[in-house]
């Protein structure tokens, strides 16, 4: 049986990650969108808080404080952007909404 | 004690003050405030004169620093004032005329519109002729040049609406631009040279500057004398310059501004002394430009034009004196000029303004009938510069001559040149007096006779190329009241015109016995201004200094009843002396176009098309270039959020590779 | 040393389980619901490693309030719809969205599992975690100390966030109309004085119109403050 280190960890943080930013590049729901973002800051939370422990610093669970304290506030701004666009556009597509293309 | 400072000052706040309440002001209520400050200023700069005076003689150099202008590693320029004897007797005729001319021009400039605006322009320009004066290094120094320059330029064509008045103010702009290159030049190599830029550190250090750059300092800064104070070959703008109001060509183009060059000579004049044969050509360039001008001047019909040339004329006197390292002679020349110079030229605006705007000497006559203080002042204005003792101009004349003589070699070559100078300003002047004051009343002629002058004046202004014609009439009519009616019958100006002629007058009698050579108790001048010189000019010994001074009167003399001889008796037809070669000032301005309008022209076609094809080519083509790509770039901006996304993610993971490359696996 | 081996593959499997939910489901109702599983799971392993506050924040503001907000602005707009997942319209997102995240996958696994279990890095002196100190005690003591400043700067980028989701998502249209004030004390108010003010420039309008101009009258103030006072009573 192998031991439980820090590496178990990791390489699950990586995998959520990693799996939250592929549903980043292909859902088109804004909202599923957002939630993948909120995956991949939790595997970067999951991350914080394995270095804080093995290395023994308290700093890591206070910047994961700040992370979620960030996480929220981007999601209320970003819930509200989602709702003042869907009043007018009635669509739940990302890719409908376009206007600053080059 | 520390009063320095508001010599300048006083002219730039009367400045600020009509800048923002000028209008409110109005007319006259800015004129008087414009002169009030002006003359206040004069009253510190006589204080600061007394002060001076008080001083033990080698003491007599006050310097006041303000504060640090520009500091930059080793090169610091402060903003400070530097009050000795050369710099204070020429804020004492600056200030002191310049206040007689603001007066005068309250009463020329009476009912223009903008009038206030006139004043404006009058005191920032006696600001800036003051910060030239007394600035204590070069770049303060350069500062009051360019604004003097900027002042002239406003005030050459301050009847902008006249088209040939604003390109008159913009040749006499570009002509000093070339000056100006050469000013920076000198003052860059001053730098280089010594260190410093500052007059203080200058003096002391010009001995040990070599001969060959001393003479290329010389020579830079000639240069920008020779811009500034109209000398050949850069004397095309001053007569042009006249198409400004005439107060402005008294003040600025004949007794300041365009002295300033003489003034930056005398100033550098521990450098000219290692300069060598720079002072020659200074010298030379001097006397050709006395002699042409003056010749000019025999031929000219505009009033105002023939002082002009008399104005380029009398600056060669100051520069063959200066050349000739003559300083105090050139100095004294300048302020005598300045008296004498101012006189004529508001004498003649007072002719002026009584004709209806009138400038055509042909059209004058008679005219001491109608106005006799004009006529009197005008009267000793006209001694004076003719050379006849005792007025100013006698003594100062004589002595630029007397040391021109005793220089050297060719001292005698430029003593009979200004002796011819002197014989034809003496006709000129002549000349100028009998057709405006005496004769017939020549504007009572028929309409017929008008028109054949007309036909005249059309047909030869075709030689003539647009811009010298375009002043001329610009100058001429800039009024709408212009037209002078068979019947007009001309008045005399206001009291506020005819005071400051009366003090000219008296100045321009007086002004001699400030440096007389009659021994050395009689020469204040020269002892007042030997602290700032370092050269000492040897006169020639008495009886020559006698003999020669009785040949320049003689002269004079001869020149006045030449001009009597034809243009009051009739014995010789004027048309004989004056040549068309000569009231078409040797074609110069003729020959400029030239030059400038066809190899010059094609040259600078050359370049334009240059800049066109290949320099803007290349601009152009950069611009083109990154269009094109920003073209093709431009679908990345899809607006697409996911595309960003993954964007950002193939960034992530380039960064990731590369961390990964540089472990130790 | 089993137990805790089998709590983390057993949540690592619910938080793999969940991510892979909040991807591949179509209904964005699942999604989120599956989003909680996620957090939950990472409160467990924050719990794993010590962190007691920060899994309890984890579960009360995450999966609380954050995906609660997720679900309100679903139900609110409708948009429970599901999602067609038969092509992509941007041309190509797909198979390099799966190359990125298969090299992202692969570079960090590769840069994890080849130092084994080194943590290389330097152990806290500073900040170190005590044994005898309990989690909250130590975390409160950094960010009241050392993360202050940073701290305060939460509260202002908490208020902006606010203030901007209450912009943002407010209605178009006039900002406040009195008709919409609810009944009450300062609505009646509010009401008295508009009607005082009609009336008064209705009588003003009548009998002198040069002193429009002017403004109010000096006695309006007396006028204003008699309604108030009614209205209060």
């Amino acid at each position: 049986m192998l031991a439980l280190n820090e590496t178990w960890y990791l390489v699950l943080a990586a995998m959520i990650f990693t799996i939250g930013s592929l549903g980043l590049l292909t859902r088109k729901n804004p909202l599923v969108m957002f939630m993948c973002v909120e995956l991949m800051l939790n595997a970067v939370n999951l991350t914080f808080v394995t270095f804080s422990k093995a290395l023994d610093d308290i700093a890591g669970q206070a910047i994961v404080f700040f992370v979620m304290v960030v996480a929220a506030a981007e999601v209320v701004v970003g819930l509200g952007i989602i709702v003042a666009i869907m009043r007018r556009r009635q669509s739940a597509n990302a890719d409908d909404v376009s206007l600053m293309r080059g | 004690m520390n009063l320095i400072w508001l010599i300048p000052c006083l002219p730039l706040f009367g400045f600020l003050v009509l800048l923002v309440a000028g209008r409110k002001l109005g007319d006259p209520g800015a004129g008087w405030w414009g002169t009030g400050l002006v003359a206040a200023s004069f009253l510190v700069v006589v204080k600061v004169f007394f002060d001076l005076l008080a001083l033990p003689e080698e003491e007599r150099s006050l310097t006041q620093t303000l504060f640090t202008w520009i500091p930059s590693g080793s090169f610091k320029v402060s903003i400070g004032f530097l009050a000795d004897p050369l710099s204070i007797l020429m804020c004492l005729f600056i200030t002191g005329i310049g206040a007689l001319i603001h007066l005068y021009s309250i009463g020329y400039m009476k009912g223009d519109e903008k009038f206030s605006k006139f004043f404006l322009y009058l005191n920032l320009f006696l600001a800036s002729m003051l910060l030239l004066v007394l600035g204590d290094n070069l770049l303060l120094t350069f500062l009051g040049w360019e604004g003097v320059g900027t002042c002239s330029y406003l005030l050459i064509s301050f009847w902008h609406t006249d088209p040939a008045n604003a390109s008159a103010g913009k040749k006499a702009f570009v002509t000093n631009r070339i000056g100006d290159f050469g000013f920076m030049l000198g003052t860059f190599l001053v730098w280089v040279t010594v260190g410093s830029i500052n007059y203080a550190d200058i003096g002391p250090a010009a001995p040990m500057i070599a001969a060959g750059t001393a003479t290329a300092i010389a020579l830079l800064f000639f240069l920008g004398a020779v811009g500034k104070s109209a000398q050949l070959p850069l004397s095309v703008w001053l007569p042009d310059a006249m198409a400004g109001p005439t107060p402005v060509s008294a003040l600025i183009h004949a007794a300041t501004m365009v002295t300033a060059g003489v003034y930056l000579i005398t100033r550098l004049n521990p450098i000219m002394a290692q300069a060598g044969w720079a002072n020659d050509v200074i010298a030379w360039t001097g006397a050709i430009t006395a002699l042409v001008a003056a010749s000019i001047a025999i031929a000219q019909t505009d009033i105002k034009k023939v002082l002009a040339y008399s104005t380029v004329s009398q600056l060669g006197y100051m520069f063959l004196a200066v050349g000739t390292q003559n300083y105090v002679a050139g100095i004294f020349h300048m302020v005598t000029h300045a008296f004498f110079k101012a006189l004529l030229f508001l004498g003649a605006g007072s002719v002026i303004m009584s004709m209806s705007h009138e400038q055509d000497m042909r059209k004058f006559g008679n005219l001491r009938k109608y106005l006799p203080v004009t006529f009197a002042t005008f009267m000793i204005g006209w001694l004076a510069i003719s050379g006849i003792p005792p007025l100013a101009g006698f003594w100062s004349k004589d002595e630029v001559l007397a040391g021109a003589f005793n220089s050297g070699p060719a001292g005698p070559v430029l003593w009979v040149i200004g002796l011819l100078v002197a014989l034809m300003t003496a006709f000129y002047m002549t000349r100028v007096v009998i057709m405006t004051f005496f004769g017939s009343e020549k504007w009572r002629l028929t309409d017929d006779a008008h028109e054949a002058d007309e036909v005249g004046d059309v047909e030869s202004s075709d030689l003539v190329t647009a811009s010298v014609a375009a002043a001329e009439h610009g100058a001429a009519d800039h009024d709408d009241h212009h037209g002078l009616s068979p019947d007009h019958t001309p008045k005399e100006s206001h009291w506020t015109m005819t005071a400051p002629l009366v003090v000219l007058a008296a100045l321009s009698i007086l002004g001699g016995a400030i440096n007389l050579p009659f021994g050395s108790d009689f020469k204040h001048l020269e002892h007042w201004l030997e602290p700032t010189l370092a050269f000492e000019h040897e006169l020639p010994p008495v009886p020559v200094l006698v003999l020669l001074a009785f040949a320049a009167i003689a002269v004079a003399s001869l020149g006045i009843f030449m001009a009597y001889w034809v243009y009051s008796k009739h014995k010789i037809a004027p048309e004989k002396i004056e040549r068309p070669v000569l009231a078409h000032a040797w074609y110069i301005d003729e020959t400029y176009a030239k030059v400038a309008g066809g190899p010059g022209e094609a040259g600078f076609q050359g370049v334009a098309d240059f800049d066109g094809t290949v320099v803007d080519g290349a601009v152009n083509g950069v611009g083109a270039g990154v269009l094109g790509i920003g073209n093709r770039l431009r679908p990345v901006q899809s607006g697409l959020v996911r595309s960003y996304a993954l964007g950002i993610s193939i960034g992530g993971a380039l960064l990731l590779a590369f961390i990964v490359t540089r472990m130790n696996l | 040393m089993r137990v805790e081996m089998f709590t983390f593959l057993l949540t690592a499997a619910i938080c793999l389980a969940g991510s892979a939910g909040v991807v591949l489901l179509r209904n964005p109702v699942h999604n989120a619901l599956s989003l909680v599983a996620t957090l939950f799971g990472v409160a467990v392993l924050f719990i794993q490693q010590g962190a007691y506050f920060l899994a309890a924040i984890q579960v009360i503001v995450y999966a609380g309030a954050i995906v609660i907000l997720f679900l309100f602005v679903i139900m609110l707009l409708g948009v429970d719809r599901a999602e067609g997942f038969d092509r992509d319209p941007i041309l190509g997102q797909r198979p390099a969205a799966i190359a990125v995240a298969v090299a992202i996958l692969g570079l960090s696994l590769t840069a994890l599992l080849s130092v084994g279990s080194r943590v290389t890095g330097q152990a806290s002196t500073l900040a170190a975690i005590d044994g005898s100190e309990p989690n909250i005690n130590a975390l409160a003591k950094v960010l009241f100390t050392d993360y202050v400043f940073a701290f305060e700067i939460t509260s202002v980028l908490l208020t902006v966030a606010v203030v901007g989701a209450v912009v943002l998502s407010r209605k178009a249209g006039p900002a406040i109309d009195l008709g919409e004030f609810p009944e009450g004390t300062t609505a009646d108010l509010l009401e008295a004085r508009h009607a005082a003010k009609t009336q008064r420039h209705e009588a003003e309008g009548d009998d002198s119109q040069g002193d429009d101009l002017e403004g109010d009258d000096p006695d309006d103030g007396d006028a204003e403050d008699e309604t108030t006072q009614e209205a209060l009573r």
